[in-house]
């Protein structure tokens, strides 16, 4: 094992180059495109024996690594926020052909206007596209959550995402370990599809499929990206097995006797974690919850996560118009039918960028403890006049 | 309504001070259009001033004109929207190679077959500025980046070449190194009745080829109008415009004498010829009696 002081893109890079992807596509992006440049350097030196192309577009870039994909190779891109807006199209392809591709996303604002910060509105927008996805706290868990990816994407035949909030993690460096390519090979066995592109036996792939059977391969889908929550599960116990690091899909900190149990994902959790312990310092029970996996919903593991509490306050560093938090609504779903539902303060904060301090998250335990009820469905924190 | 009025080049400057390299060629660029607004004469709020994504495509800003930095790669459809709905503005359209070359590239032939009357201004530069220094659509080959350690192992887009092959009305090439040309060239474009497509090579300082700067520019420069190149024959323009990488050809490349009717200009003689119609009678037909 190595360690190297990594910033967030190149612990990407890092594990790509351990998964031994063999085709890499992308369009330079703020800020994602330093994964992709020390990809370029590796391919181009050899230290990654793998095709990189340099596209003219991110749209290409993912159609690309569908077609390096559907010839059974591993592909790997990234990108951000218009980056990943722009792949939408292909985001639905390469779920409906079975394509088990991994795409690292920088969260970052999304236009108009312009902004290049943290935001986590480019990935949840593409929710429901089929993807597998993993919001990540530190640039191990970048790192760790690229190989372990690959290993659940392959198992059930569907694309993950893994996300990382933009410049606090993208551009942070951190001491971060690396895996020995054998070790990684030793957990994650080349990808080794039933049905790809092959002389040998030849398929045609993406043909129509009518209302006669286009329904069942969609419950195909479902039924894939469901059965994934337990091959993340043990994707994840194995490779704690293997290297000491676990990175559990929904992470509980201190919530064991918790009353106020905080929810939280990316950076965010780690910021947290500090309020956590002052106030459990002061003697409060408090607690925290990290949404690590985000698709499939971890229904199981939240609910069991949270319903202790007797007051849940979530966080999101997005928005949906009209509805709210993104992740405070996927919790409310998983509550809606639990008989002792704690009342769920949604709040909104940290969006395109702006820091979410520990007295940002403070004040928002504070407010949660003092109030009987939330004051509204959703509550924007910091908001100027 | 359009109007022109005695304008100098420093109405349609605006307080914002550029956020580029210092050298950065596309300060030149920016000088450039404010001379050719100014010859022009229309007031700035008659002017719609369009651009992609780029470090060029923070020029609008930089204008007192209407301005629009939208989305990588879309600035001619947006721009185009624009004109269709307000076909009385002045619009011109700005960004970068990466910008009109790669992601946006298939908007191109589009806009230029479909003619609707615009001013198209690529600052080519051979690199992504704004991303700090990836191979571009018109890098060269072998060219190094941070996204080709080794070299470029790709050809480059040729975007006079493509231009004129696409059927371009108006095409010519400047360099900020001759800022007086450039500013004429920008104002023949804004003139031009139709789509009018100018490619300045506009050097980047911070990531570009040292052999490509201002200076370089200067002495390799060849203006096509002492050489008598007859601006109103396309091959001779594409035989030189296959000179694109090698030698630096300014000025006029095409230029249609014949140019057919503008989009708008026919979308306006359609209207005219369907208002001599007898609605009526000839709804009358479907209706059952």
């Amino acid at each position: 094992m190595t360690t190297k002081v990594l910033e967030g893109t190149h612990a990407i890079s890092w594990a790509v180059q351990r998964s031994r992807a063999a085709v890499i596509a992308a369009y330079p992006i703020t800020p994602s495109s330093g994964v992709v440049e020390l990809l370029a350097e590796m391919c181009a030196d050899g230290r990654l024996d793998a095709r990189f192309v340099a596209v003219e577009s991110e749209h290409s870039a993912l159609a690309t690594c569908a077609g390096a994909s559907q010839t059974g190779m591993r592909a790997f891109t990234a990108t951000s926020s218009h980056g990943l807006l722009y792949m939408h199209e292909m985001l639905h392809w390469c779920v409906g052909a079975r394509l088990p591709i991994v795409l690292a996303n920088v969260n970052r604002a999304v236009g108009s206007p312009w902004n290049i910060f943290a935001d986590q509105n480019d990935s949840l927008s593409q929710r429901d596209t089929g993807w597998l996805q993993y919001y990540c706290e530190d640039n191990q868990e970048v790192l760790d959550t690229i190989i372990q990816a690959y290993k659940v994407a392959e198992r059930v035949l569907l694309p993950a995402m893994v996300c990382l909030d933009a410049f606090f993690l993208s551009h942070t460096s951190e001491p971060v370990s690396i895996p020995e390519p054998h070790e990684v090979d030793a957990y994650l066995p080349p990808f080794a599809p039933d049905y790809f592109l092959s002389p040998d036996e030849p398929h045609a792939f993406g043909g129509l499929s009518a209302a006669d059977g286009y329904m069942e391969l969609r419950a195909r889908i479902d039924a894939a990206m469901r059965h994934a929550e337990q091959v993340a599960e043990e994707a994840d116990e194995e490779f704690g097995r293997l290297f000491g690091r676990r990175h559990p899909l929904v992470e509980t900190y201190k919530t064991d006797d918790a009353d106020i149990v905080l929810v939280a994902s990316g950076t965010v959790a780690g910021t947290a974690r500090e309020v956590i312990d002052a106030r459990r310092a002061r003697g409060e029970r408090v607690g925290l919850v990290k949404i690590h996996l985000f698709r499939p919903f971890p229904f199981t593991p939240i609910r069991r996560a949270v319903s202790g509490a007797k007051k849940i306050a979530i966080i999101d560093r997005n928005v949906s118009f009209g509805h709210g938090g993104i992740m405070a609504s996927e919790l409310r779903s998983a509550m809606c039918a639990h008989p002792l539902a704690p009342p769920i303060f949604s709040f909104i904060a940290g969006l395109g960028g702006r820091d979410i301090t520990p007295q940002t998250i403070d004040d928002v335990v504070a407010h949660t403890i003092q109030q009987e009820q939330p004051e509204a469905d959703t509550l924007w924190v910091g908001l100027k006049e | 309504m359009t109007t022109t009025t005695v304008a100098t080049p420093n109405d349609y400057k605006s307080d914002l001070k550029p956020i580029w390299c210092p050298g950065c060629g596309d300060y030149g660029v920016v000088q450039a259009i404010y001379r050719a607004l100014a010859a022009v004469g229309r007031p700035p709020h008659e002017v719609a001033f369009v651009s992609g994504i780029g470090c060029s495509s923070r020029i609008p800003g930089y204008t007192t004109t209407y301005g629009f930095n939208t989305v990588h790669g879309r600035a001619l459809p947006i721009a185009q929207g624009i004109k269709l709905a307000r076909p009385e503005l002045l619009v011109l359209v700005a960004g970068g190679d990466g910008d009109g070359f790669s992601i946006g590239g298939g908007h191109v032939p589009h806009a230029v077959r479909r003619n609707i009357d615009l001013t198209y201004v690529v600052m080519d530069n051979q690199i992504y500025g704004l991303t700090k220094g990836q191979l571009s659509p018109t890098s060269p080959r072998g060219l190094k980046t941070v996204s080709s350690a080794y070299g470029s192992v790709e050809d480059p887009v040729n975007p006079l070449m493509y231009v004129l092959g696409y059927g371009a009305r108006f095409v010519a090439q400047g360099t900020p190194a001759d800022l007086s040309g450039l500013a004429s060239l920008i104002e023949a474009g804004l003139r031009y009745p139709g789509f009018a497509f100018i490619n300045v090579q506009s050097p980047c300082i911070t990531y570009g080829q040292p052999e490509a700067q201002l200076k370089a520019h200067k002495a390799a420069m060849k203006r096509l109008e002492p050489m008598g190149h007859d601006v109103t024959d396309r091959l001779a323009a594409m035989r030189l415009a296959a000179e694109y990488g090698e030698a630096l050809y300014t000025g006029v490349f095409y230029r249609d004498p014949n140019p057919s009717p503008t989009y708008d200009a026919e979308l306006v003689e359609r209207r005219r010829a369907f208002g001599t119609l007898d609605r009526a009678r000839a709804l009358d037909r479907f209706v059952p009696h």
